[in-house]
């Protein structure tokens, strides 16, 4: 098993948050794994990235092969698209269709979706409206993770044990708040794929 | 023992609290700030008392821990590459002194310049101080270099540098920990004359680091660090330094490289296993994450022995990081790549926050020097220097921490009237009051602008040494009582705040204006934080 994740949004969109869901899901399964985060100067309202690496066996690079990912996990359209390169052929972009819009020259939203869905294979979802009506805007990165849970080669029960954990300092609104955005996203790509 | 899920910056932190440290000293800088932090948040760091208080800058942070070296316990001090500039003349001197207690400098690199001003490699700080270097290829190997890099200080008697680079400091993986070690006990230097370097003595000290060298390249011989992985194929062999090692074998099925490897890990440079590589293979293909020291040493100035491939003759780019596919193009493996990016993508560059007094005082300065034109703001080393961009465009320069008071007293000197320097609290304590010292003494007609949101904001809201103390340090300095001006950086103080940099810009002589809020991003953490407690407090 192996899978080499992008992770991508803008700096304060919980990418972090999703990448460390990931993670603690593929330890729990006995799997390899590294997280190579973006921190400093560009965590500032700039484009992020982490790279999210899980393998049955031992993993060389922090850095995912350019051209090897097998996902790109956006939480803003423009964002996931930034990646491109990075993505084998056979890859998936998972992506919100919601625009984070900080720079003056933010382009047509409706040409950026149609460039996403000219993509080989995508999911794209309102993840800011799923997470709304499962309580709040807070969740939409859980939103994303859950449609792209079908894709991550896990069990839904480590993901779902993996947020429990995190989460828990939170409190329990919180954890069920998670919860629900999660299966609300898994369900969207279930029935898109 | 259960892994642990580290950063290689945790890492080197959990096996410094684990191999007996007694203190650990540092200045905030990306890549680095993750080592104290981890220290400050761990428990067993608490219970094992060990001292982790931020320092005022890199030399003081040096200073410190080579002091609690002196007094025979183990201490770490940590920094980023251009805090190794600041922290210089301790550092090179902790090699002449030599230590006592353990003692490791990590220095965190940042090729590609990911949150930094230049890329140069520590390796040649630890060449020039001579002393030996651990430069890791995995976070296990970080957390097992900080283990062996104390033994080695204690052995060898000399300060450690352990040079890592950003994508080894921020990514996370599991580590297998060792043996908790007890920390060592109090325990002067045999030699109570050591660490003092009056010539006669730093002339013999300088003379056993030389005797020392020997055994500094015996133990890399040796070292576990450093793997010779042999292969019969005589034609290109690989020295892979450090992080580079990794996206060497990146390329290779089971991670079998089909060329033999000297992997490095621990300098100076071991002779003998460079020289085994050399003798066997035609060519040499050198993979390090920074600067090409290696390569440069193998080539020599005249480069008549056989070809050394790498940075200087263009098989891999001269500067910025490393990548897997980098080193698959230099191997003329070619490599996929995915779909161009497309044309509609735009930057994002990284920008000041929504709500972040900064804005709200360059807006007023902006409007204040209207009436002198540009091109008369020097700044320094933060957020703040983000107002260089869109839509602030404030700032002409950023250099080094502290370089904007004293790049004003030159510019004002040079009949640049009035000049701005603009500084943030933390970087004001860390190396602006000199340069200030200097202003007053220069009697320099300029106006500083001290940032103060009460916190080292760029590397994620760190204890600033200059809390509570700003304006009572420019009054010891000298400012004048009526130069020393606090002011409130929000929209609806905009006129007001204008006027007062106004009236300041045109006196004739040292100002100092204190534009202060609470950082955004701290603020929000402390609210937050509240909140938690009040959650908790209901749980209960």
């Amino acid at each position: 098993m192996k899978k080499d994740i992008i992770l991508a949004g803008v700096g304060g969109q919980g990418i972090l948050s999703i990448a460390a869901c990931i993670g603690m899901a593929a330890l729990s399964e006995n799997l390899f794994l590294k997280q190579a985060e973006v921190h400093g100067m560009s965590q500032r309202g700039g484009a992020v990235q982490s790279h999210l690496r899980l393998s049955s066996d031992p993993i060389a690079s922090d850095l995912i092969p350019e051209g090897q990912a097998d996902l790109i996990i956006a939480v803003e359209p423009m964002e996931s698209l930034r990646y491109t390169p990075m993505l084998q052929s056979s890859g998936w972009i998972i992506t919100s269709i919601n625009p984070y819009n900080n720079i003056p020259d933010y382009p047509d939203i409706e040409l950026i979706l149609k460039e996403i869905w000219n993509q080989p294979h995508y999911i794209t979802l309102d993840a800011d409206n799923i997470a709304k009506d499962c309580g709040s805007l807070k969740a939409a990165n859980m939103v994303i993770l859950g449609a792209a849970a079908p894709f991550l080669g896990l069990r839904p029960d480590s993901v779902e044990k993996a947020i429990k954990t995190i989460f828990a300092g939170k409190g329990d609104d919180v954890i069920q708040l998670n919860l629900k955005a999660l299966n609300q996203g898994r369900a969207y790509a279930l029935k898109h794929m | 023992m259960e892994k642990m899920l580290l950063l290689g910056d945790e890492a080197i932190a959990q096996a410094a609290i684990d191999a007996g440290m007694s203190g650990i000293y540092a200045y905030p800088g990306t890549p680095s700030t993750e080592i104290m932090e981890y220290v400050q948040a761990s428990a067993e760091a608490k219970s094992r008392k060990i001292r982790s208080l931020w320092s005022a800058n890199e030399k003081t942070a040096m200073e410190t821990a080579l002091g609690m070296s002196y007094a025979g316990k183990r201490t770490m001090v940590c920094m980023k590459h251009v805090g190794l500039n600041v922290a210089a003349d301790a550092f090179i001197n902790a090699a002449i002194t030599g230590a006592n207690g353990g003692l490791i400098v990590v220095a965190a690199d940042d090729p590609s310049m990911h949150s930094s001003q230049n890329e140069q490699d520590s390796r040649f700080y630890g060449k020039f101080a001579l002393i030996p270097i651990l430069e890791p290829a995995n976070q296990q190997e970080a957390y097992d270099m900080v283990h062996e890099g104390f033994q080695l200080s204690e052995e060898m008697r000399v300060p450690v540098l352990l040079r890592i680079t950003t994508r080894l400091a921020h990514s996370r993986t599991g580590i297998a920990r060792k043996q908790v070690k007890e920390q060592n006990p109090l325990q002067l230097p045999s030699n109570l004359k050591q660490f003092i370097l009056l010539p006669s003595i730093a002339r013999k000290q300088y003379r056993e680091l030389l005797t020392k060298q020997s055994a500094f390249e015996a133990a890399a011989e040796k070292s576990s660090f450093n793997t010779f992985f042999a292969h019969p194929d005589s034609k290109l062999g690989i020295i892979a330094c450090g992080l580079a090692y990794n996206y060497l074998i990146e390329n290779f099925e089971q991670h079998q490289v089909p060329n033999p490897v000297l992997k490095i890990g621990q300098y100076p440079v071991p002779r003998d296993l460079v020289n085994r590589l050399y003798e066997q293979c035609d060519e040499l293909l050198v993979l390090e994450d920074g600067y090409p020291m290696l390569e440069e040493l193998l080539k020599g100035m005249l480069n008549k022995g056989k070809r050394i491939k790498g940075r200087l003759d263009g098989t891999l780019p001269r500067d910025g990081e490393l990548s897997p596919a980098i080193v698959a193009d230099a191997l003329g493996l070619g490599h996929q790549r995915g779909n161009e990016v497309s044309s509609l993508v735009k930057n994002r560059p990284p920008r000041l926050c929504d709500g972040c007094g900064h804005h709200d005082a360059f807006t007023a300065l902006n409007q204040a020097l209207e009436a002198y034109g540009r091109g008369r703001v020097f700044s320094d080393i933060g957020c703040y220097t983000l107002s260089a961009l869109e839509p602030l465009e404030s700032i002409n320069s950023c250099v080094d921490m502290g370089a904007s008071i004293t790049m004003a007293i030159g510019a004002a000197d040079a009949g640049l009237i009035p000049a701005v320097a603009a500084i943030g609290d933390s970087t004001f304590t860390h190396s602006g009051i000199t340069g200030l010292l200097d202003a007053i003494n220069n009697q320099s007609p300029i106006t500083v602008l001290i940032l103060d949101n009460s916190t080292t904001g760029m590397t994620g809201g760190q204890t600033s040494s200059a809390f509570g103390k700003v304006e009572d340090i420019c009054r010891g300095l000298g400012v004048p009582e009526e130069h020393i001006i606090v002011i409130k950086p929000l929209r609806k103080y905009h006129d007001e705040n204008v006027e007062i940099i106004r009236k300041e810009l045109s006196y004739n002589g040292v100002s100092v204006i204190i534009p202060r809020r609470e950082c955004i991003q701290t603020l929000n953490r402390k609210l937050r934080q509240k909140a938690k407690e009040k959650l908790m407090e209901g749980n209960q």
